[in-house]
């Protein structure tokens, strides 16, 4: 699950890790309010869940409670389009107002997984900033990594070794030592995939500030984290995968045209492959999971009808622990329901697929049934 | 022979109380496998399948029943619990069929089984068969395989039954199926499963299907172009997938140039792999290359 910028920021400030003092706007009354008690001149960042908001416009200084007020009305008027967001952009409906920081030079850290080693792996660079990734591909030295013992946890020998490599003084390394350790900790105790600085900032005074924050919190783990669960921003995700993620379907909205029903994330993935490779693309990537009910295929299936951009379905359904008669009613409910008359390609094998099929033939949907995935791709293709 | 389970199989299944628990302990029984206790702490004294005795403890289940091979179904808070109540009973191979546990819960028990003498397979994938010993440890639907004489492997669940039905079809029948799971940190990865085929005198051949997300292919790749025997063919998934969105697998995300399919088909390839072109050759691909090899 990610988070906002300031709600990443209130984690650090709560680890201990130095952030520019700031809050979050969510009008722009808010914003001027925020700026004048910074004394006017700040910085306003649009809070979107994605990068490159530098570049797409997203950050700018002001220089008066009223350029904040201007600027963040500005922000909020339209969605924000940047490298990650997609043509469509990200609606803003909070900015973070920020002291502005003098910076000297720009640091990165970040912890994630690694799954290689089966351990947590802490990176350091000391060229960090918007080109860390150009970096990291065309000069790899540039970045220090550590891997880190689950049982042991960071160890002090560890973080000697990457602040060797971050050029710093021995006021800014013991700093920069505390602010490894905290990170570490908030990546055990919140579960997180990712936490990442980037910039760590060395001001012109001599300190550290985390002038971003990026803060990944793993799903998975969201059972034994009430407070953070809190944290999710739906407005920054597509609608129709929100519904998904309501009924425990993994949806990937795509750009094409033919809606996809699959039990098994490899096999839908498989599904996407061999249409595209007959001609058609996907509207969607749709993994209705194993157990599933009548209910949940066709509440999946909904979603899939919903999808403007859908112009026909694939069905493709290997019956295991999902029997292929409950998928078939599943699907008849919603095309009932919804009244729809969208062409349909079904591929059906497994645990009661007689079943399954003769309910679908007996529908009288627009259902075309067919045995391989081949048949199948071409089916789709030919409509 | 096959790999990791056969005729010598016992089996003690974790959460067996449980709906998925006590459904697929009868699909395994009906297959063939040898289930000889169920572990659910509190309900110890009770029965399934009118037959298999249920215990609190797995330490109790081994004491009465030998099993040597465990299959969890315990819910995901508690799924890493019970792969080490079951390693220090001294279980050699757990299967975690359990989906959604926390990655940090997996990689101390990873951990943790460095030094224990336990192979753990999973956490959220679909168990293992050897359909020639009648001994199926998993979910997987039992009737779609074939004995035989080609080992498959993947990371995903009904995908390895796709590839499984395509053999079966054209009558190439599996030395054993082992799905390692899905998530971005499992017990048992590709290069290993691989060791075990290649020294199975019973596998002449292997199919690996793998998908987008971080580099177990090409570590495959690397120990099939070193050390391994045996003739292989393979798919990678996921190639129509968009970057950087999660896809169900917490596992199949693209996180660098080594995460995407066609560095995983090269380093495949390099390594002497027959490409498998689509997710619907995995078959053909498979019997021609048993032809050729024969």
């Amino acid at each position: 699950m990610k988070i906002h910028e300031y709600q990443a920021k209130e984690l650090f400030a709560r680890y201990g890790i130095p952030v520019p003092s700031g809050q979050a706007a969510a009008d722009p009354d808010q914003a001027a309010h925020a700026a004048s008690q910074l004394g006017g001149r700040a910085v306003i960042k649009a809070q979107v869940h994605a990068g490159g908001r530098g570049r797409a416009g997203g950050i700018q200084v002001v220089n008066s409670p009223q350029e904040a007020q201007a600027y963040a009305t500005q922000l909020f008027s339209r969605n924000l389009v940047t490298a990650q967001t997609g043509p469509n952009g990200a609606p803003v409906y909070q900015v973070l107002v920020e002291e502005p920081a003098a910076i000297a030079r720009e640091i990165y850290l970040a912890i994630t997984i690694d799954r290689v080693h089966r351990r947590p792996v802490i990176l350091a660079s000391a060229s960090g900033g918007v080109d860390i990734e150009e970096t990291a591909a065309s000069n790899p030295e540039a970045i220090a990594t550590e891997v880190i013992d689950p049982v042991l946890g960071l160890m002090p020998f560890q973080i000697r070794r990457l602040i060797a490599t971050l050029e710093l003084d021995s006021a800014l390394a013991r700093s920069a030592a505390q602010v490894m350790t905290s990170m570490y900790r908030l990546f055990v105790e919140a579960d997180c995939s990712l936490v990442e600085i980037n910039p760590l900032v060395v001001t012109s005074e001599g300190n550290l500030l985390a002038l971003d924050a990026k803060v990944n919190l793993e799903d998975d783990a969201l059972f034994r984290h009430s407070d953070l669960k809190d944290l999710a921003d739906p407005s920054q995700e597509n609608e129709l995968e929100n519904r998904a993620s309501d009924m425990d379907v993994a949806y990937v909205k795509l750009d094409g045209n033919v809606g996809c029903l699959v039990n098994g994330a490899g096999l839908a993935m498989a599904t996407m492959d061999i249409i595209a490779a007959r001609g058609t693309t996907a509207a969607n990537f749709l993994d209705v999971g194993g157990g599933a009910s009548v209910e949940k295929v066709a509440d999946a299936v909904k979603i899939i009808l919903d999808d403007n951009d859908v112009d026909r379905v694939l069905v493709n359904i290997f019956g295991g622990i999902l029997r292929c008669d409950i998928a078939a009613e599943g699907i008849v409910k919603a095309y009932k329901e919804q009244g729809s008359r969208l062409p349909m390609v079904v591929r059906m094998l497994g645990t009661n697929v007689d079943q399954g099929k003769s309910t679908l033939r007996d529908s009288g949907l627009p259902v075309t049934l067919v045995d391989t995935l081949t048949e199948a791709a071409d089916a789709v293709a030919q409509i | 022979m096959g790999i990791l389970v056969d005729e010598q199989t016992r089996v003690v299944v974790q959460g067996i109380t449980g709906r998925e628990g006590r459904f697929h302990t009868q699909a395994c029984m009906a297959y063939g496998a040898n289930v000889v206790a169920g572990v659910t702490p509190g309900r110890g004294g009770q029965k399934v399948e009118e037959t298999v005795p249920v215990f609190d403890s797995v330490e109790q289940a081994v004491a009465e029943t030998g099993a040597n091979v465990s299959l969890i179904f315990v819910p995901a808070p508690s799924a890493m619990d019970a792969v080490v109540e079951a390693a220090e009973a001294g279980i050699p191979l757990v299967v975690c069929i359990s989906e959604g546990v926390p990655v940090l819960d997996t990689i101390r028990v990873a951990e943790y089984l460095k030094t224990s003498s336990t192979r753990l397979i999973g956490p959220n994938c679909p168990g293992l068969i050897n359909p020639g010993a009648s001994c199926k440890v998993g979910i997987m639907p039992g009737n779609i395989h074939l004995p035989g004489r080609t080992g498959v492997f993947s990371r995903s669940g009904t995908l390895t039954y796709e590839a499984v039905s395509q053999l079966t079809n054209l009558g190439l029948g599996q030395s054993g199926c082992v799905g390692i799971g899905g998530d971005p940190v499992i017990g048992t990865n590709f290069v290993d499963v691989l060791r075990l085929f290649d020294d199975d005198p019973d596998t002449d051949q292997v199919v690996l299907i793998g998908e987008i997300g971080g580099s177990m292919e090409q570590e495959a790749a690397e120990y099939i172009k070193a050390e391994f025997t045996k003739p292989v063919c393979a798919l990678v998934v996921g190639a129509t997938a968009p970057t950087g969105k999660r896809m169900g697998h917490a596992g199949a995300m693209i996180t660098g140039e080594s995460a995407t399919v066609e560095a995983k088909v090269k380093a495949l390839r390099d390594a002497g792999a027959v490409i498998i072109p689509t997710p619907a050759d995995i078959g053909v691909t498979a019997q021609s290359l048993m032809a050729a090899t024969l």
